[in-house]
């Protein structure tokens, strides 16, 4: 069995399980925790169509 | 006439390790402050079971997991000991942060020893990460069993 995920959906992925271990192992509070792990998440991807739009940029 | 630049910081420095010596205490080392992250690192959210912290860690274990068996699912490399190449040998640090997945990875011989496709690649960096978040998981294991996290 094989996967294949595209760039942008692996990176979502990936944001999404890191962005969860983010939240839990560095603030205390439950609420915290989501609050951190939803900026994470938005920060990664965000992070993401930036460097896409970078690379975008370069190329043309 | 004195000199302030220097007398201030002075002042300052000697204050500093006798608030700091003041407000903390040294933690004692438990047993439980040696086994949680060494059963975190060991099985994912492992060290947070053993604490009591049921929710903490079947999140952890369910990220870590799903994220190393995705790695594995694309076709990820895994490293081997040594090989001889620096990066190599990084490599391998990082996939033993996930403990005995990578075990039992290597001993059912899953994934790849080497990269053919791009999707590949990003399996590889999967199962690296799935490691290094292991090993964070494991360290707030610790931190929770001395005390220092609620």
């Amino acid at each position: 069995m094989s996967l294949e995920l595209s760039h942008f959906s692996a990176a979502l992925v990936f944001a999404f399980f890191t962005s969860i271990v983010f939240g839990v192992t560095q603030r205390s509070t439950e609420r915290e925790q989501i609050r951190y792990g939803l900026q994470c998440f938005a920060f990664f991807l965000l992070g993401t169509i930036a460097a896409g739009w970078a690379m975008w940029l370069l190329r043309h | 006439m004195p000199d302030e630049t220097t007398s201030k910081p002075d002042s300052k420095r000697a204050e500093q390790p006798e608030s700091k010596s003041a407000g903390e205490e040294p933690r004692p080392l438990t047993p439980m402050a040696i086994a949680a992250p060494i059963v975190g690192w060991l099985v994912p959210g492992g060290g947070h079971f053993l604490l009591g912290q049921w929710g903490r860690g079947l999140l952890l274990m369910a990220s870590v997991t799903s994220m190393f068996a995705l790695g594995i699912l694309m076709n990820g490399k895994v490293y081997t000991f040594n090989t001889g190449d620096i990066l190599d040998m990084l490599g391998f640090v990082g996939d033993i942060g996930a403990g005995l997945l990578y075990v039992v990875t290597r001993f059912m011989d899953w994934g790849r020893s080497s990269i053919d496709l791009a999707t590949a690649d990003y399996g590889t960096k999967f199962i690296v990460v799935a490691g290094l978040l292991n090993v964070i998981c494991a360290v707030d294991a610790y931190h929770i069993a001395i005390g220092e996290k609620p």
